[in-house]
């Protein structure tokens, strides 16, 4: 699904050369679980952006579903983030004063697909998410776990690839949080969806198939994790 | 993207913020409406000053006295058009189809207890046939006759027969012009206003028997009678200038000016005055437009000014907007879409409002404000074009964000 080689990404800050990237590759097979772990700084929020089709690496090779990604022109990368990538918020993201049926659209309306079509997809993204009966509610009138939600749908209603969630339960309290997580893994373990959780949070981390750790812009470790942990498993003491 | 759906969004975004929408449209409004009233006021003066000189006939030359100033510092002369400067010219010309003299002062007329100030004019019977919108609707015209006889007649103008008669024929009876008794023959038929005087509120008598019998030493001047003009008619409209270059050949002749003396007199025809005075007022229309036009270029910077505010405001739903997979012509096209909505009402409300005002104007009967279609379009598309012009840049700015970046914006 996603085959990354020798990735550098390089920013030029004045006279600095800043490394983001430096030499990564890994790959990621369709239907995996992962968690992209590291502390700010790490490179983990850089590595996000290209996988998830955002910004293109100063070296290296990425192929996405088959295709090679690294040299695409902006309206390629916005065209396979459309079809490709659904992404999910820390902070939702959700347009105001727009209900959840049509934020849920909003990917779909830039797919050029037309009405019905597209009001099917979004109802069943919605109905996945649990919020066929919300779905003429504002953000406003939702909760937090609800909103993001939403955004879940959002981010599958073109049948992506791969779903990238940034802190997805960065926002919300931990049992809401719990359900966001329980919702990502029955995602994967019933639809096979392939999902990328990018952390800080080891105890997150841990509700995943596997851990990549990202430190100075390199990965230090990535290893299979043979017993994730069940959503709404309670936080150890001590582990924050 | 489908358009209707890029205008619902766009509705979205302004309704969002009604009372900043408004402000922002109302530079537009006000520009436009500007424009077109101004524009419609200013084609309403150009079309009535038009209308009324024509009405007298485009053919006409006007001979009259100046004001000369033979010598740089030396107090400037009145000299005078005489009756003999009159006799010469019809006595010259040729290619003249009628030529009337004229004698005009104002002086108290009474009937009854009623008394007004009304032009007076001394005038043969030419002056009917030179002027064919004054025609007579009751009783008759003046005659050769009534020259000659020296006969106490007058025909008066339809206002001066209202206020002195108060509806009352006024045929055959007496008034009193500076304590001297005319009879009335005659009532003119009403005219419009040419704007300087108002050709209703007139008395005409016939010229010889107000020099004899009137005006006394005021027309005289060094022993000769004199006019206030003689009004010749072309015989067509080509032969205006030749007319025109004859009159000045026997004026000068008659008025003894040597080839470097400076005209003491004034040869002007209908139609010199009437492209002076279309020149006039097309450069005020034009100068009236630039005006409401500079009005409009301040609302499209309003637009502009706003539409900035609007696109750091919503960095982040570009940002997300570009996440999902809007291209930067889609992001482009969102915000050109707001801006061109916003100039669109705008631009309706303003051609709304300025043709209100033309109307109020033409109500008030200030002027008949015309509104044309080529100000209203012109408007129209002006503003449109401000939207576009003024929305571009914010629009690219919009659409240039980097997606991560602008995701990330607090």
């Amino acid at each position: 699904m996603i085959q990354i080689d020798q990735l550098t990404k390089v920013f030029t800050m004045g006279e600095n050369e800043i490394r983001a990237l430096d030499n990564v590759s890994f790959s990621i097979d369709k239907g995996e679980m992962l968690a992209l772990m590291g502390p700010s700084g790490s490179g983990k929020s850089t590595l996000m952006s290209i996988v998830g089709c955002l910004d293109v690496p100063t070296s290296g090779s990425y192929v996405l579903d088959g295709s090679p990604v690294e040299h695409m022109t902006d309206t390629q990368l916005a065209d396979v983030r459309n079809k490709k990538i659904g992404f999910v918020f820390q902070q939702f993201n959700l347009l105001a004063r727009t209900s959840a049926l049509e934020n849920v659209l909003l990917p779909l309306g830039y797919t050029g697909l037309g009405g019905r079509a597209s009001k099917e997809k979004a109802l069943k993204a919605l109905a996945m998410v649990g919020l066929q009966d919300r779905i003429d509610h504002h953000p406003s009138e939702l909760s937090g776990g609800q909103q993001q939600r939403v955004a879940i749908a959002r981010a599958l209603v073109n049948d992506p690839a791969i779903v990238l969630a940034d802190e997805p339960t960065g926002a919300l309290d931990s049992k809401t949080g719990a359900e966001i997580i329980g919702l990502f893994q029955s995602l994967h373990q019933d639809f096979g969806q392939t999902v990328i959780l990018v952390t800080h949070d080891p105890f997150i981390a841990r509700h995943t198939d596997r851990i990549i750790r990202l430190a100075d812009g390199k990965i230090v470790s990535d290893a299979p994790n043979p017993t994730p942990l069940k959503a709404g498993t309670p936080r150890p003491n001590g582990e924050d | 993207m489908l358009i209707s759906q890029n205008f619902r969004t766009a509705f979205r975004g302004l309704t969002a913020n009604k009372l900043r929408s408004a402000l922002t449209i109302l530079g537009i409004v006000i520009g436009v409406a500007a424009v077109v009233a101004l524009m419609a006021i200013g084609n309403g003066a150009t079309s009535s000053i038009t209308s009324s000189i024509t009405s007298n006939g485009t053919n006409l030359i006007s001979v009259s006295a100046a004001r000369s100033r033979p010598n740089a510092g030396t107090p400037a002369q009145f000299s005078v058009v005489t009756y003999d400067d009159y006799t010469a010219l019809k006595a010259g010309l040729s290619n003249v189809s009628g030529i009337a003299p004229a004698y005009q002062s104002s002086y108290d007329v009474k009937q009854d207890n009623q008394s007004l100030r009304v032009q007076v004019v001394g005038a043969t019977d030419d002056y009917f046939t030179i002027h064919p919108s004054t025609t007579v609707e009751l009783g008759r015209n003046l005659n050769a006759s009534d020259n000659s006889a020296l006969n106490r007649v007058a025909v008066i103008g339809s206002q001066t027969s209202s206020d002195l008669f108060q509806g009352l024929s006024p045929i055959n009876k007496d008034i009193k012009i500076n304590g001297v008794n005319f009879k009335v023959v005659g009532v003119l038929k009403q005219q419009d206003s040419s704007g300087f005087q108002n050709p209703n509120d007139t008395v005409i008598i016939p010229l010889e028997t107000g020099y004899t019998k009137l005006f006394g030493a005021n027309a005289i001047h060094d022993g000769k009678r004199i006019l206030s003009s003689v009004t010749l008619s072309a015989s067509s409209a080509e032969a205006v200038d030749k007319v025109m270059s004859q009159a000045d050949t026997i004026m000068r002749r008659q008025h003894k000016l040597l080839p470097t003396d400076t005209a003491d007199y004034n040869v002007s025809s209908q139609s010199q005055i009437l492209s002076t005075l279309s020149t006039v007022t097309t450069t005020l229309t034009i100068f009236l437009g630039a005006i409401a036009g500079i009005s409009l270029l301040v609302g499209g910077i309003g637009i502009m000014n706003i539409m900035l505010v609007s696109v750091t405001e919503r960095t982040r739903e570009i940002g997300l907007r570009k996440a999902v997979g809007a291209r930067k012509d889609h992001i482009l096209l969102q915000f050109l879409i707001e801006t061109i909505t916003l100039s669109v009402i705008g631009g309706v409300i303003g051609i709304l409002l300025g043709a209100g005002i033309a109307a109020t104007f033409t109500a008030l009967g200030l002027i008949t404000a015309t509104v044309s279609a080529s100000s209203v379009l012109m408007s129209f598309f002006f503003a449109v074009a401000i939207g576009v012009f003024f929305g571009l840049y914010p629009a690219f700015r919009a659409a240039n964000l980097h997606p991560m970046e602008a995701l990330r914006y607090e």
